[in-house]
């Protein structure tokens, strides 16, 4: 499977992918590690007409202490997330997530910058990011802002990020010390899970999960029952509340569903 | 666009057009065909070759991303006619049948002994999990990698 033809835009700054954005507008597409574009380019699925390859912004690979949050740039690979030290200590639910995600090979080339703005509802990291409550940061012509992960995530493969933005960093507070977990239900090693949880108790308790909707979903009525003080189990049995999952040859929406509730109940009990 | 990648230690530069995949350039253009192509989908592994020292799936790269950059495939492993531990492991421990899938799943295993020169046979499992076999049901295949890990690892 060959993509359609494009033009090829090397950007080397953060600065010059901006201008070339604002340049091609809805016609161009920002290429990271290509671990979500290129298959949906074979597929034909994505035709964008310029493709502005990021992949050398060696600037934006880091995970850093920042105080009360862990700063880490977008471009970094799921391999450097994986074996990161400081990510162990403070935000370990992230590092374990990262080592799930689909295989060796594409943790080498995959960042968490792409994966988020994939802003695909069947991807591990977003609900991890939704889970610690995390901030995105976005650069675009006229500056930098900083977006709540809660408000990213639009629709099916959509986020709030501008065609002229790029999203330069992600920032996780620091949860030394608080309960997590991370379930990811799948078939085989290397398949996006056919629901996933992510969870983390720190005070509140936060709860992402994968591939129960269009988009990466927080579970609403579950973290609320918790906080008006339901058991563990009682707080599980609602964590498919709101959602919308779909049918697919993996899973019914009813699988789907009870699956969420289990999968919850297990994170839960986990983590406690 | 011309790009220059060094492919098994020889400098390659070439114009290729960007939508190019990194594998058809390794096999079409370079002449390089022991590395496969499996699923065309990032799932199989049939293609992986190293990049920087780092397994890859070559479907699901681009030629462009890969300019400048130093390119190991199954062709440069052996030297001359010594094969390398990884690949005299599969040899002597039968970790192939059809042998479709083992360019891929000898590039995976070097990488992940580079990255974890002493694994479990867990640790070789889930570091193959990038890497499909129709034939072998894996356990010769991580046999063969826990005795290349075992008689000095990879180079």
């Amino acid at each position: 499977m060959i993509p359609s033809a494009f033009d090829y835009v090397r950007a080397d700054s953060a600065d010059a992918a901006i201008a070339a954005l604002t340049e091609h507008g809805d016609d161009a597409k920002l290429l990271a590690g290509g671990h979500s574009l290129l298959p949906l380019m074979k597929l034909r699925l994505a035709a964008p007409a310029v493709l502005i390859d990021i992949g050398r912004l060696t600037d934006l690979s880091y995970v850093r202490d920042a105080g009360d949050h862990i700063a880490i740039g977008a471009l970094t690979r799921h391999r450097a997330l994986e074996t990161d030290d400081l990510l162990a200590a403070e935000a370990p639910i992230l590092r374990h997530a990262a080592s799930q995600v689909g295989d060796p090979q594409v943790r080498h080339r995959g960042t968490i910058g792409g994966s988020i703005a994939h802003g695909d509802g069947a991807s591990d990291l977003p609900a991890v990011l939704l889970a610690l409550r995390a901030t995105l940061v976005a650069r675009g012509p006229s500056g930098e802002r900083t977006i709540p992960v809660d408000d990213f995530f639009t629709g099916f493969l959509e986020t709030t990020l501008e065609p002229t933005e790029l999203l330069t960093e992600i920032r996780v507070p620091k949860v030394a010390g608080a309960g997590w977990s991370f379930q990811k239900f799948n078939r085989r090693a290397q398949d996006w899970a056919i629901v996933g949880v992510a969870l983390v108790r720190n005070g509140s308790t936060g709860i992402g999960l994968v591939n129960m909707g269009s988009r990466p979903l927080r579970a609403d009525a579950a973290e609320a029952a918790l906080a008006a003080g339901a058991s563990n189990a009682d707080a599980a049995a609602v964590a498919d509340e709101g959602t919308e999952p779909s049918a697919d040859l993996n899973a019914s929406v009813d699988y789907r569903r009870h699956l969420a509730r289990v999968l919850v109940g297990r994170a839960l009990d986990e983590a406690s | 666009m011309e790009i220059s990648v060094t492919v098994n230690g020889s400098v390659h530069a070439g114009d290729v057009e960007p939508r190019r995949l990194l594998v058809h350039h390794l096999r079409d253009d370079i002449g390089l065909t022991g590395t496969n192509i499996g699923c065309d989908t990032s799932s199989c592994g049939a293609c992986t070759v190293l990049v920087d020292g780092e397994s890859v799936k070559s479907c699901t790269m681009l030629a462009v991303q890969a300019d400048g950059r130093a390119i190991t495939t199954i062709e440069g492993l052996a030297d001359g006619t010594t094969m390398h531990p990884v690949q005299e492991a599969f040899r002597q421990h039968h970790g192939l049948q059809c042998g479709y899938c083992t360019p891929g799943m000898v590039m995976a295993a070097v990488s992940l002994l580079a990255e974890q020169p002493d694994p479990s046979e867990a640790d070789v499992r889930e570091g193959l999990e990038g890497n499909l076999c129709r034939c072998t049901g894996y356990h010769n295949i991580v046999k063969a990698v826990l005795a290349a890990a075992s008689g000095g690892g990879a180079s």
